[in-house]
């Protein structure tokens, strides 16, 4: 199937979501009716102020919280539909998160973590190793993988970070800020990395970002200011 | 790594507070190990004997002895098939260490008490030796003596007539147990009554410390034990009748309530045992909340989260336990070294399985609210740090 083809058909679809938070007596309405769509194979940035909504928008498709209102349908699948059980096999399953801290386990070694996600699954231990093996290949870090997170670099453990997300092999891999705790350089490098696993692995990426230059690596951004899509630049 | 692997991981992410909890543990269980032997000991240590004889001792205290003249007026009472008795000794084995030990009839002691088990002719060696002895098997082996050896033992209350408080004895007699429960009492020495009488300084004479009466099968106990005391009321020697299981029970609760004591200190060990190990395992889940949320954002659902928690207090607490109760095997077996059989202290099934059951009350107690919390965790909140 040809890129073009690919891009043509839909893996996140996000039609009129409302999300709205109660804190206390109070509610506060973070999104409203938005509708999106993005594309299988497409690498997206939200872009956007604090507090418009790009890390709720984020979190929605990665399946960590469900709209007030609305549907979200991720690579065929009605999400917003799911107990949280069921969301939690989905999320095993179809997608992968990268976080601006990393989040790594901090007992476990770079290759303890790449494996957790594998230990949902019905791999025996020896296809496990391999699997792991073969993800942190990819990000460039076989020869640390019995190092444990504080013996890593901010740079090296977004990669192993990375690789955790990639195990399972998901189609989306959704990121928050994946380069907001990194300098320019290393920033640059994991934002390189998503971008061949884009396009020569052909996962659909959508990242929050602060940042232009970061935004730069993604084949498209989305505004959104006040819990709404401002515009569509390709 | 393995589900287990990332448990154990986990619980030793913060290493020295964990041995330190770890410790607190094993100390419990050692505790509890010991003390519920000591329990089983002094709760158990009857069971066996059933209501078969009775027990006579003056109604002030088995310290004042009673006139052997009870003896022919005991045997006439219905219901009673023989009567033995025996005297205290208060027998000390070299320096310092203190013997079971009675004066007694023979005869009648053997004729009473058929769950010793010594072959005939030692027995009538026994009761034609005038400074004779028996000992049980334990005994025996403990101090490697053999029938025929001249055995030296002194006593604390009763010297000789030259004033010397070292007696010696022939030894004629090893006696058994006719079951195990019988065999771990065979620590043990009787002598004879006749000898006693005629050596002892005090001149004590034609009185002894208990009145054994056994019973003809079928015998009303209580109605015997009526009859005893209302016999002798009213007499300078006023008696207290019970059965061989009530005396052996009142005779260890003179140091107290053995079990109550037990208790109340299980008790006050366990409650700070839950405090030390509930916070460590509120703490330790408080500090990685975010982990806790990471685990589910890779799709481990709420009720794999709460199992991760149990499990970390779980295998915190059965470690720790087994290495107590292990511990406490080993104290047990060393008392039981060191005082040559005569305290018991072995963790029998029974400790074990009490031991077990502490064991997962326990995990349950201090990893059920930490659980909880960890399941009740919403991913979006816990990874904003709210």
């Amino acid at each position: 199937m040809s890129e073009r083809n690919a891009m043509s058909e839909p893996m996140v679809q996000v039609h009129n979501v409302t999300k709205v938070y109660e804190r206390g007596k109070q509610k506060i309405e973070v999104l409203h009716g938005l509708t999106l769509d993005i594309p299988k194979g497409d690498f997206v940035a939200l872009m956007g102020p604090s507090g418009s909504g790009k890390t709720t928008l984020l979190n929605l498709i990665g399946g960590l919280d469900k709209p007030t209102s609305g549907e979200i349908t991720v690579g065929g699948k009605r999400i917003d539909q799911l107990g949280s059980g069921q969301l939690a096999r989905w999320r095993a399953l179809n997608v992968g998160f990268v976080f601006q801290f990393y989040n790594l386990m901090p007992v476990l070694t770079a290759e303890g973590n790449v494996e957790l996600p594998l230990l949902l699954t019905r791999l025996s231990a020896a296809q496990r190793r391999k699997n792991v093996g073969v993800a942190l290949e990819v990000v460039g870090l076989a020869d640390r993988a019995k190092h444990k997170p504080r013996e890593l670099s901010g740079g090296q453990e977004q990669r192993v970070a990375i690789a955790r997300a990639l195990v399972s092999d998901p189609q989306l891999l959704v990121c928050d800020e994946p380069t907001g705790d990194l300098d320019r350089k290393t920033a640059d490098e994991i934002l390189g990395l998503l971008q061949v696993l884009n396009r020569e692995h052909g996962k659909t990426i959508v990242i929050v970002t602060h940042d232009p230059k970061a935004a730069e690596f993604a084949r498209r951004t989305l505004h959104l200011e006040k819990g709404q899509l401002l515009e569509q630049a390709a | 790594m393995t589900r287990s692997g990332f448990v154990v991981a986990n619980l030793f992410r913060k290493r020295t507070r964990t041995i330190l909890t770890l410790l607190s543990v094993i100390m419990a269980f050692l505790l509890f190990g010991l003390l519920q032997s000591v329990n089983t000991v002094f709760s158990s240590g009857a069971d066996f004997v059933g209501a078969t004889r009775l027990f006579v001792q003056a109604r002030v205290s088995f310290t004042v002895p009673l006139p052997l003249s009870m003896v022919p007026k005991l045997e006439a009472i219905p219901g009673v098939a023989r009567v033995a008795y025996q005297q205290w000794f208060g027998g000390v084995w070299q320096t310092n260490t203190p013997l079971i030990m009675f004066a007694l009839d023979p005869q009648r002691y053997h004729d009473v008490y058929p769950e010793w088990k010594m072959p005939e002719a030692q027995w009538q060696a026994f009761e034609h030796t005038r400074t004779g002895l028996i000992v049980g098997r334990q005994l025996a082996n403990q101090y490697g003596w053999k029938i025929g050896q001249k055995i030296p033992i002194s006593s604390n209350i009763w010297p000789q007539k030259n004033g010397s408080k070292a007696w010696e004895f022939d030894l004629v007699g090893i006696f058994d147990g006719k079951d195990e429960d019988w065999q771990k009492r065979t620590n043990l020495a009787f002598i004879q009554q006749d000898y006693f009488e005629e050596a002892n300084q005090f001149g004590l004479k034609g009185r002894t410390n208990f009145l054994i009466l056994k019973l003809v099968p079928g015998a009303n106990a209580e109605a015997v034990s009526k009859t005893v005391d209302a016999m002798f009321e009213n007499s300078p020697d006023e008696t207290k009748t019970q059965t061989e299981k009530d005396f052996n029970i009142s005779f260890v609760k003179q140091i107290g309530d053995i079990g109550l004591i037990v208790r109340w200190i299980l008790f006050a060990v366990f409650f700070t045992l839950l405090l030390v190990v509930g916070n460590t395992m509120a703490q330790s889940v408080r500090e990685r909340i975010p982990e806790l949320a990471v685990l589910k954002t890779l799709g481990f659902s709420d009720g794999s989260v709460f199992g991760f928690v149990l499990a970390e207090a779980f295998a915190l607490v059965l470690a720790g336990g087994l290495i107590g109760l292990a511990l406490a095997s080993l104290a047990g077996a060393m008392v039981e070294k060191a005082t040559g059989g005569q305290f018991l202290l072995q963790l029998d099934v029974s400790v074990w399985l009490l031991g077990a059951l502490a064991i997962v009350l326990m995990s349950l107690a201090v990893g059920l609210l930490p659980g909880l919390r960890a399941r009740r965790l919403e991913i979006v909140d816990a990874l904003a740090g709210r």
